[in-house]
Formats: structure tokens, sequence, C-alpha cells
């Protein structure tokens, strides 16, 4: 027997050490992507599951009259005065002619939303033809109704415990068997501004809002992104300023975001009197917080173009501007657009800055321009999250679900962009 | 490039700043503003104006936001869960806001509640004080010791063996300052010694009424009452502080612990018998009155019956109504537009 081993055996001793640890570290590492995944899963299980519901809407179907001598008592059609709710609950009236009493009417009313009345006056604005006609409408249900039919009222327990009374349930079971209660689908969610009601609430003013915001944010932090990225690059001198720069750039992209929001309201607001809660503002505050990133991406795209690239061109005789816009931005372009839209579903995300400059706020009317007063998704999502009626918690999930699919609309368009347009050296 | 962009935007933002505001601006108490919100949103679907912008700035905040000045750039009402202070009034003056209405909108009563399926208590104030307080009063006259306190029967024998556990409002919330006022100051003067501090030293006498103790049986839960009501479902054990409006929206999942005897129903906080409850209010500019296109029109909506009545919609809400004179005597100073009279000393 040798007193020593040989190599060969020394390896054979410790192989089976090896592989156990390979195989322990390949486990801990699928460990950790499952777990990773599972939250995701009950993170989009929980939200679709909670949401789905919110893009339908129980809808009651009433016969009801433009009755002229209550909309145009004086012969002529009076929109601003004219008490639509009283024709609508007349038609209900007439649905139930046994409800008798005060309070039992006013429990009775209270089965439609108050939209029916609105609906009506668009109707007649819309057709003045129609004073005087009987029309059959779908309305929608008041949201304790539409919670209900949903399941999420139990009808079982004691009356003093839930929002509708036994005789609500009573009226919405016979219209449910008479065919006058629908579940149809709910577009008003995406044709309303912000409500009060969740049945008339919908997120056209908050998505108006981000759309007005991010064509502001892309506006200005493109264009002085890349410029800065390109004179940071190609042209700045290496020296102590440059670095500076550079370590300056690099924080500002890790800087809290509530930030950005204050130097908003000191900066845009109070100094140079930009109207509050206007996407204007929200856009330039955006632009702040989106500059670092589409500068730092912009940079790394440059620097991925192969120096042989830059000094062919020079050596050919062109001028460094000509070398800049005829070969690096081509090359570039797909990575500085990457960094550009990563840097946009940035934006779109945020509310924290948002806060500073008035724009958590309950905003009706659709914004139609940059200053028009505007809400963004994110913090309509807030809002409803913070409302006391309970439709709301599906709203909110709702509101998730369309900002995180126009997320994913943007970060898949950034990841195509990349693969078609890419050039690997 | 940077320069010039800059350029732009200030010219474009003052030219809109110059164009005058055709909505009214509110801002103030997240505690009124979901009152404020359905008035407005009535108001604007009911009339030819336009809707009012309503943001929760809380009401400290909005009343900051609102004694920065007069013009369109500021805003014309301001919600609070609490009567506006002497210091906030002299701000006001002193950047020409010099006359404002004051005008009471209705009560909002702050219920202690615990999940459906857990056991009904009656809390007295002195239990909440006892409870809840950092420091509570030792065994002699005069002595306070750290709050020692670890279940609700430690405070008191009639209550549940269970470890105290309160989910409650930050202290930037309207509703905690009002819950500290309301239930811990009363209960803290329940014990007589206490009591003689007020008049002789009022700063310590408020660090012992006010202050909550941070040992973990008190747990901030953030701004959301959701949440809190949440939160309850869970634990059975655990109590939640929030408003009357939430417990009304969430009767078949929570139930509130009574208060010296009297449940937290509606009738019970309209009537002032529920401990608890307190006043809400919103300010008005004058000089912003029939600048403001609808802001009149806004003010006789809010004070209509249709909206803050006993019927109204936003009793619907949650929001207490007023007493029928004291409602007819509000709304007449609206009409008259009767400013604040707190001259400043």
């Amino acid at each position: 027997m040798q007193a020593s081993k040989t190599t060969r055996e020394k390896v054979e001793a410790g192989l089976r050490r090896r592989r156990r640890r390979e195989i322990v570290f390949q486990l801990s590492g699928m460990l950790a992507t499952t777990v990773g995944v599972m939250f995701l899963g009950v993170f989009f299980v929980d939200l679709f599951a909670k949401g789905s519901t919110a893009f339908m809407q129980t809808y009651i179907r009433i016969d009801v009259e433009f009755a002229e001598d209550v909309i145009a008592p004086d012969g002529e059609i009076d929109l601003a005065y004219a008490d639509f709710d009283g024709l609508v609950r007349t038609a209900l009236r007439n649905e139930f002619p046994a409800v008798s009493g005060r309070s039992e009417r006013r429990e009775l009313y209270r089965l439609v939303s108050i939209g029916a009345g609105y609906q009506m006056r668009d109707m007649i604005e819309a057709k003045p033809a129609l004073l005087g006609s009987k029309e059959t409408l779908w309305v929608p249900a008041s949201s304790t109704v539409d919670m209900y039919v949903k399941g999420n009222i139990d009808a079982s327990i004691d009356e003093a415990l839930r929002p509708l009374s036994d005789a609500q349930v009573g009226w919405i079971e016979s219209l449910r068997e008479s065919g006058r209660l629908e579940s149809r689908i709910n577009s008003a969610l995406f044709s309303n501004g912000d409500s009060r009601e969740p049945e008339l609430a919908g997120i056209r003013g908050a998505l108006m809002g981000s759309v007005y915001m991010l064509i502001v944010t892309i506006l200005l932090a493109f264009p002085i992104g890349v410029a800065a990225a390109i004179y940071l690059e190609e042209f700045a001198p290496r020296n102590r300023w440059s670095d500076l720069i550079e370590v300056n750039i690099n924080n500002l992209a890790a800087v809290p975001s509530i930030v950005f929001g204050l130097l908003g309201l000191a900066i845009f607001i109070n100094w140079m009197s930009i109207p509050r809660s206007a996407p204007l503002v929200g856009g330039l505050v955006l632009s702040l917080l989106t500059l670092p990133v589409i500068i730092i991406a912009s940079r790394a795209a440059i620097k991925a173009v192969p120096p042989s690239i830059r000094e062919a061109a020079l050596a050919l005789g062109a001028s460094r501007m000509q070398v800049v816009f005829h070969h690096i931005m081509p090359l570039a372009l797909p990575g500085m657009l990457t960094g550009a839209i990563i840097g946009m579903s940035r934006a779109l995300g945020e509310s924290a800055p948002l806060l500073m400059i008035g724009m958590v706020a309950f905003i009706v009317d659709v914004p139609s321009g940059f200053s028009d007063p505007a809400t963004a998704l994110p913090v309509q999502i807030y809002l409803w999250a913070d409302s006391p009626e309970r439709a709301f918690a599906e709203r909110t999930s709702a509101a998730i679900i369309v900002l995180l699919a126009f997320l994913l609309v943007m970060n898949l368009t950034a990841v195509i962009m990349r693969k078609r347009m890419e050039r690997k050296w | 490039m940077l320069a010039s962009v800059v350029v732009t935007a200030t010219v474009s933002g003052t030219a809109i700043a110059q164009a005058g505001r055709d909505y009214i601006y509110i801002v103030g108490s997240s505690t009124v503003y979901p009152f404020a919100t359905v008035v407005a949103e009535r108001f604007g679907r009911g009339t030819e104006f336009k809707t009012p912008k309503v943001e929760a700035t809380g009401s400290g905040g909005g009343l900051k936001l609102f004694c920065d000045g007069v013009g369109v750039d500021f805003p014309d009402i301001a919600n609070a869960s609490r009567a506006i202070k002497q210091s906030e009034v002299d701000n006001c003056a002193s950047n020409g806001v010099t006359e404002i209405v004051e005008v009471k909108t209705g009560y909002d009563g702050i219920v202690i509640a615990n999940a459906i399926a857990a056991t009904s208590v009656n809390l007295s104030r002195a239990d909440i004080f006892l409870a809840l307080a950092r420091e509570v009063p030792g065994e002699n006259e005069g002595e306070l010791i750290e709050n020692p306190y670890k279940t609700w029967s430690d405070v008191n024998a009639e209550l549940p063996d269970v470890r105290i556990e309160v989910l409650g409002p930050p202290p930037t919330s309207g509703t905690r300052d009002a819950f500290v006022e309301l239930a811990m100051e009363g209960g803290c003067t329940s014990i007589p010694w206490i009591r003689a501090l007020r008049n002789t030293d009022t700063d310590s006498y408020k660090t012992i009424c006010h202050t909550i103790r941070e040992d973990g049986a008190f747990v901030e839960a953030g701004e959301n009452d959701n949440l809190i009501v949440q939160k309850l479902e869970a634990n059975p054990n655990a109590f939640g502080i929030f408003g009357f409006s939430f417990l009304d929206q969430n009767a078949e999942k929570v139930k509130g612990a009574k208060v010296d005897g009297v449940a937290p129903t509606f009738d019970a906080i309209a009537d002032g018998d529920y401990p608890v409850s307190r006043p809400l209010f919103f300010y008005v500019k004058k000089a912003h009155v029939d600048v403001i296109p609808g802001l009149r029109g806004f003010l006789r909506e809010f004070t209509s019956e249709r909206a803050w009545g006993d019927e109204g919609y936003l009793s619907d809400r949650g929001l207490i109504p007023m007493p029928e004179e004291e409602r007819g005597s509000v709304a007449a100073r609206v009409r008259d537009l009767t400013p604040l009279s707190m001259v400043s000393q």
C-alpha cells in the first residue's frame, strides 16, 4: 500500500461531497424561484378573484315616461331643474304598485343608481324629440344591489346587519324572475371619470391623466436624457467634474420619489406658478424622476457600440457630430428606447410624488388638456382603496388589473424592440 | 436645451394661472372628504358648473394651503374635522385672508370596534385611558407608572381576559386627534388628581392624557380604515378605531363597543349621547364668493335639506346630521356669509 494517495484517488474521495453540494445549491435555487413564483401566483389569483367581477355590473330595466309636465313645465326643456330622479321613482312605483309608506318607498328608490336620472337627462339632451314618449331603459342598479347579485352580501344573516332589507331582497328577486335584472359589461368603468357612487365610477379620468403626464414626461425626458448621455459619453472630457456628475446621476436614480414631488411643489408650483393638479406639473415631476434612468440606459447603449465604428468613420473624414448622428445613434437607439420605456413604466406606477403636487384629489371631469386638473391610475387605486363603500373594493382590484396590463404592454414592447433591433458584434 | 424648456414651461404656466379658474377648489380633512366629494359630484352633475376638485390633504395641511392667500391659485374651501385654531386664523389674516365663513356640517362618531364573532364589551372612557395611555396612575396619588396592563381584565375585571391589542390611526390623522381628546382625555379626567393638574400644570396634564403607549398594545395601522376592518375580521381579539361610516358599511363584519354604556348608533351620535363624536366643518373664503363660478351654488347645495337633512344623501353616507334648529342657523349664516369673529389678540 502506498502512503500517499494518487491525485485520482483524492478527486474521487471528494467527488461525492462535491456532487452533494451541487445538488443542494441547485435545489436552494429552485426553492427560491418557487417561493417567488408562488407569491406572484397568490397575488394574481387574489387580484383576479376580487377584481374580475368589477367588469360586470347589474342593470335594471325600467319603463320611464319623459313626462312633459316634469321636463318642460313651461313648454321648453329645462335640463338644469327638471326632476329626472322623480321620473325614475315614478317608474319604480309603477313597477311595484303595492309598495306604500314613506320609508318603504325610500327603500325601493334605493335599488336604482342615481345615475338613472343622469342617463335620462343625457338622452333628452341628445334627442329632444323624446319629450312625452315612453321608453324602456336599462339603468345601473345601485352598488348594494350589485353586491347582492354578485354574492357579496349574505341574505341569510340578520336583517339589521346587512345593507339590504328583506323587502329589498324580495324586490330584487322578483325583478330577477321577471327578467328585469341583468348582469352586463360594466362600460362605465372605462367611459366615466371618478365618482362617489361605485356603480358610476370609472377610470377614464385617471387613465387620461396618466396619458397626458406620460406625454409630457417622454417629450422632456427622452431628448434631454439622450442629449446628456451623448455629451457625457462622446464629448465631455474625463476629469473630476465629469466623475462628480456621473456619481450624482447614479445617486439621483435611487432617490425616493417623494423627494421629486417636494421639488416639483417648490419649483413648478410655488415659483413658476403652474396650476396644481395639472398633468403638466405631474409630467414635469415624473420627467425629473425618469431622467436619470434614461441617461444611465442611454450611456450603456452608447458604450456598447464598438470603438472600431467610431474610428472608421473618423478615419473617413466624418466630423464628430456626423459620427454621432450617422453611426452611433442608429446603433444605440434600441437600447436608449428600451431605457426610455422602462423609465416610463416606472413613471406610470408612481403615486408618491403626485401627492405633493395636488394630484391626489377627487376629480370627476375627464381631463381634456395638459392644464386641466387630473389624477393618475395609481392615485385612483389609492383613493378607491380608502373608500368606505363596499363596492369600491372590487373596483380597486379592477383598476390594478388595468394598470398591470398597461405595464405589461409597455415592458413587452421594450423586450420585443430590443430583440428585433439589437445587433450583436 | 433645458433652459429653453424651463422658459417655455414658465410662460405657459403663467398664462394658465392668469386665465382664471372655472371650478371650485376644495382641500382638507380626509374625514370630510367622503362627504364633500358626494356634494361636489351632485353639484357638478346637477348644474351647469364644473365639478369641484377635492383634495384630501388632512385638516392642518388643508387650512395651511387655504390660508396662503386670496386668488385663483388658492383653495376656496378648506374641510376640517376640528374647528379652526387661533394660530391658523392669524396666519390667514397675515396673508390677506381676513373674512372666513365657518360652516358646521354635522357630526362624525369615532367607534371602537371588534369582530362580529368576538364578545361585545362595554368600555368606560376611563377603561380606554388606562388600557392605552403610556403612563397610568400608580398606587399613590401623584405617582405615574409605565402602563402595566397586559389584558383588558387587568384594566377592569368585568372585561374579557384577552390581550390588549388596538389598531388605530397614526398621529397625522384627525381621527387620532379626536379620539385622544374625546376618549382618552375624557377617561383621564375621571382621576381626580390628574383633573386638578389641568388648571395648575397644563403641559404635563396634556402629556399624561394625550400620550398613547408604544409597547405594542396600540398598533398604528395607517390611514386606511378598510385595512383595519379586514384585520379585525382575521383577529377576534383585536379592537380597531375608525370613523362611524366604516362601521355603517361593514355592519356584518364588525360591531362597535359601547362607550360609557352607549352603543355607537346613528341616533345615539345624533342625540349627543355617544361620547366619542365630533363636529365636522368647512371654511369658505368670502373673497372668493361671486368670483369663482358656482361657489355660492355649492354652499347652497351643501346646506340644503336634501344633502345634510335627516334623510338627506349625506346621512346615507354616514354623516350624522345636526338638529334642525342648528341646521337652520348655520344655513342662515352661510346665506348671509357671516364671517368668523376670531380677532387676533
